[in-house]
């Protein structure tokens, strides 16, 4: 009993089993090949990079919100269509669309907000349905304005200005740095303050209820993050297409998309959103002109993982080497 | 040995922890035993586990010969297993008769029924079409008990029956179980107040932190016994074991 | 009088949505499971309906003596199999396989039939109407799906308080450990009640396509969503108000398609977020129900 709840001396508390400047080294590195991508590797590769981000967005969101908040969203597509929607809309009042993308991603955290006092009611799968009501009201509410488009949609005002090699590389450059923000915000997120709230949920549910006023705050930024993280997503998207129509940016494809990549590669891990996603984007170029053959069977995929591993490719790993590559909590080793 | 339960070896984790050490128990036909022990002792465990509610770690649970170890809750009940679990745990949306009606569904032959119930708890017969939830506690503890009687067990288990009742409710409830015995039904009674034990029981079994500490006949014990095996106090000068 | 013909045609309507719904209802209150694949299994048994029945020689409006079996059978093996696997993990698991299970059969109807919609052909039965007056016209057949749907939350209802296996579904329901120390098996019992939950969506499903069309996409977007709204709004756990939800909900819903055809279902959605700002145990919920 005492070896659990008491650490003996010869061991210390510590956060990752590597040196802290690893992990800074190593981000710089990542992050300075990504940034240089449009310039080194060929066109095709960088439009992968570019969808490979923009799920990587997603599931890092959609983490966010079930893995580490207990909320099951279907309703995410919602948040993307209304940022893909809020930056038509403000590029064609004339702003530049690349200026326009945090803008965007803030609407989509405004209109979450009241969601919230609406969804928090219900809980656990009365919730998730209720996310899709909510999505399916945004998409029919924006389908019944002309000025956008209505159900055909709209071309992206703003980008006819830049050459064809300047608009690939700043659409690349836009969803990357876009999906950097996510990444290391949610981070740090974890790291901090409300992360710490998130883990005593996580732990004991009975206990983080006792406190239930905090647990509703704590639930109610996470879904107001995630809705922001999701309409930047919808942004690059509306950028990168650059067209915007009601039936590709409220699609839940999408949502199944970031699903499926967060279970695969762990759901409730900070790795898991990657690996998954690299694994989408494997299955994806390797049955590519099969149609809705690679959802499908990243679908089942995902369904066997959730029911025999649902640690998910990444808890698989970590079990096997106790290595963590982001590491958020602290652990007891021996010295 | 070849009683009616024969509990050998028996080890059960609730995850990392362990709430049964390594405990053996024997109880025959028309046998009273009384289990008793602190707090968190893992007297419930002991008999959610013969009852199969929860999966052993190690050790097996023989029941009139047979070893029932691999079978699931519903199935010890058509051989002879009933238990009356901590906190009553009635179906609070049905009413007192749509209980027993539950409690009957899978019953054996024998001489408990409904109405035999009813003969036991006269007041019953009255309000059997009334919603459980507004009863007492002590009536919600006869229904509990009525309700696995009725499924005519071999082997009743009755877990902290008294607990939160007031004494006069405790004493009507316990009069029950003599006549319960005389039909050769073996009783295995979990109780954290050590006297109410001693009274109904033949043989009394002494759980500390999940081990055996004492087992033997009520009036071979000392009552200085059974408080050093019931809360450990200089445990490692007595017997582990006991006196039997 | 036009009026009175929207609303009439909003509870003819509402009907379906009871149907949709009390499937989804069940299988809520008895394992605490919300099937996301519930609209999904309706539209497979649409397009069986659609593509078996022909074969059979028998005549179409009858096909769902068949398909309303097979899908009952359908729901026990899932239940035992599939749903119990995630049961069995946590309740976040219930939600991803059934949402998984959502989207493989979505995408494979699309793979096998293409997005073009199938409807189940009964002749000109489907036109019969009647007419009350100038205004008002009844169709036969939906107020057949009204009279159907009245009836099947009837019979569930007596079958649930009166029958020994529905007495056992309402004790698993209540306590689980407790009605296996009964001696009831709840992993049968539960494949009971996701037969019936299965075999009333595909009579809805079935019921639908004879009355409009089928889409790969109808089960997530239209089936799952109309019958969710139902139970929220008529209150979680009351299967009578379930029927009311529906009801309202159609009525709704004709009211917003009076304005403008594209605001019916809007019209729905507003509904029911107006009774979740405003009561949200439903109309006849009870508050516990909502924890
Ligand atoms: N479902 C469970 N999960 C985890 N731990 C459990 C569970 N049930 C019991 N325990 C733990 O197992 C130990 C034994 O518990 P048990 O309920 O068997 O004791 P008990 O003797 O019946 O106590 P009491 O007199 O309080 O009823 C306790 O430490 C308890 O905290
Ligand atoms: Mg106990």
């Amino acid at each position: 009993m005492s070896a659990t709840l008491v650490p003996d001396v010869g061991r210390t508390v510590v956060r990752a089993n590597y040196h802290p400047a690893t992990l800074v080294g190593g981000s710089v590195v990542v992050a300075a090949f990504f940034s240089a991508a449009p310039w080194i590797l060929p066109a095709a590769w960088v439009s992968v990079l570019n969808n490979f981000f923009l799920l990587l967005i997603l599931a890092t969101m959609w983490n966010l919100l079930a893995g580490y908040a207990g909320m099951v969203s279907i309703g995410q597509q919602g948040f993307i269509g209304l940022g893909s929607y809020a930056l038509l809309y403000l590029a064609l009042k004339g702003m530049n669309p690349f200026a326009a993308i945090p803008l965007a991603a803030l609407v989509a955290g405004v209109i979450a907000v009241p969601v919230t006092f609406l969804l928090f009611r219900l809980r656990g799968g009365y919730f998730s349905v209720a996310t899709w009501v909510v999505a399916d009201s945004a998409m029919l509410v924006i389908l019944s304005i002309s000025y956008l488009g209505g159900g055909t949609g709209r071309p992206m005002p703003g980008l006819t200005s830049l050459s064809p090699t300047e608009y690939n590389h700043d659409s690349y450059l836009a969803t990357w740095l876009t999906a950097l923000v996510v990444s290391v915000g949610t981070y740090l997120l974890l790291r901090s303050r409300l992360g710490l709230v998130l883990a005593s949920m996580r732990d004991s549910e009975t206990a983080a209820r006792s406190s239930g006023a905090k647990v509703t705050s704590t639930r109610r930024w996470i879904f107001v993050i995630a809705a922001m993280g999701c309409g930047a997503a919808g942004a690059v998207l509306a950028i990168s297409q650059p067209f915007v129509q009601p039936g590709n940016a409220f699609n839940i494809n999408w949502l199944a998309e970031m699903l499926f990549a967060t279970i695969i590669g762990g759901i409730g891990t900070v790795e898991g959103p990657i690996i998954g996603t690299i694994v989408y984007f494997v299955l994806y170029q390797t049955l590519q002109g099969l149609g809705a053959w690679y959802l499908i069977i990243f679908g089942a995929l995902a369904v066997a993982v959730a029911l025999w591993q649902p640690g998910g490719v990444w808890g698989l790993v970590r079990d096997k080497t106790r290595f963590e590559l982001l590491p958020v909590g602290y652990r007891v080793r021996e010295k | 040995m070849s009683a009616l339960l024969d509990v050998e070896d028996l080890v059960v984790h609730h995850g990392q922890l362990c709430a049964v050490d390594d405990v053996s128990l024997h109880v025959a036909e028309g046998e009273v035993l009384a289990v008793v022990g602190a707090n968190g002792a893992g007297k419930s465990t002991l008999l959610r586990t013969i009852a199969g509610l929860h999966r052993p770690s190690a050790g097996v649970v023989h029941f009139a010969g047979e070893d029932v170890s691999r079978l699931g809750a519903h199935e010890r009940v058509r051989r002879g297993i009933s238990l009356v679990p901590e906190g009553r745990r009635l179906f609070r949306s049905l009413t007192l008769e749509e209980n027993l009606l539950v409690g009957a569904h899978k019953a054996l032959t024998g001489s408990f029924d409904i109405p035999a119930v009813y003969e036991i708890f006269p007041w019953m017969r009255e309000r059997r079409r009334a919603s459980v939830a507004q009863f007492s506690g002590g009536e919600q503890q006869a229904v509990a008990i009525g309700r696995a009687l009725v499924a005519n067990p071999r082997v009743l288990m009755l877990d902290e029956v008294s607990l939160g009742l007031a004494p006069i409710v405790i004493e009507r409830i316990y009069e029950v179980i003599p006549s319960i015995v005389a039909q050769g039904v073996a009783v295995l009674l979990v109780e954290q107040d050590v006297s109410q034990g001693l009274k109904v029981a033949h043989r009394v079994h002494c759980l500390l932190e999940g081990r055996t500490s004492l087992e033997g006949r009520p009036d071979e014990l000392s009552a200085r016994d059974i408080e050093e095996a019931y809360f450990g106090a200089d445990l490692h000068h007595s017997q582990p074991g006991g006196p039997s | 009088m036009t009026w009175t013909n929207v609303i009439v045609q909003g509870i003819l309507f509402g009907g379906f949505y009871a149907l949709f719904a009390c499937g989804l209802s069940l299988l809520f209150g008895v394992m605490r499971i919300i099937n996301l694949a519930h609209g999904d299994i309706a539209v497979v048994a649409g397009y069986t309906a659609v593509f078996l029945v022909p074969h059979l020689h028998i005549a179409e409006v009858w096909g769902f003596v068949v398909v309303v079996p097979i899908f009952a059978l359908v729901g026990y093996v899932l239940q035992r199999t599939l749903l119990q696997a995630a049961l069995d993990r946590s309740p976040l698991t219930t939600l991803l396989v059934t949402f998984g299970l959502s989207v493989l059969i979505e995408n494979l109807l699309l793979e096998i039939y293409t997005a073009n919609g199938q409807s189940v052909n009964i002749g000109s039965l489907i036109g019969n109407s009647w007419q009350v007056n100038s205004v008002i016209y009844v169709s036969w057949f939906q107020l057949v799906v009204l009279i159907v749907a009245v009836a099947v939350l009837g019979v569930l209802q007596v079958y649930l308080s009166k029958t020994n296996t529905g007495r056992l579904i309402r004790a698993v329901s209540d306590d689980r450990e407790a009605a296996q120390i009964c001696g009831a098996n709840y992993r049968h019992i539960f494949g009971i009640a996701a037969a019936i939950a299965v075999a009333t969506v595909a009579l809805a499903g079935i019921s639908y396509g004879i009355l409009t069309e089928l889409t790969p996409t109808t089960g997530g977007s239209q089936v799952l969503l109309y019958a969710f709204e139902a139970v929220v709004i008529g209150g979680i756990g009351s299967l009578w108000g379930t029927l009311i939800g529906g009801i309202l909900l159609g009525v709704a819903q004709q009211i917003g398609a009076h304005y403008n055809p594209a605001y019916q279902v809007l019209a729905g959605h507003v509904l029911f977020l107006a009774i979740l700002a405003l009561r949200p145990q439903g109309l006849f919920g009870k508050k516990e129900a909502l924890t």
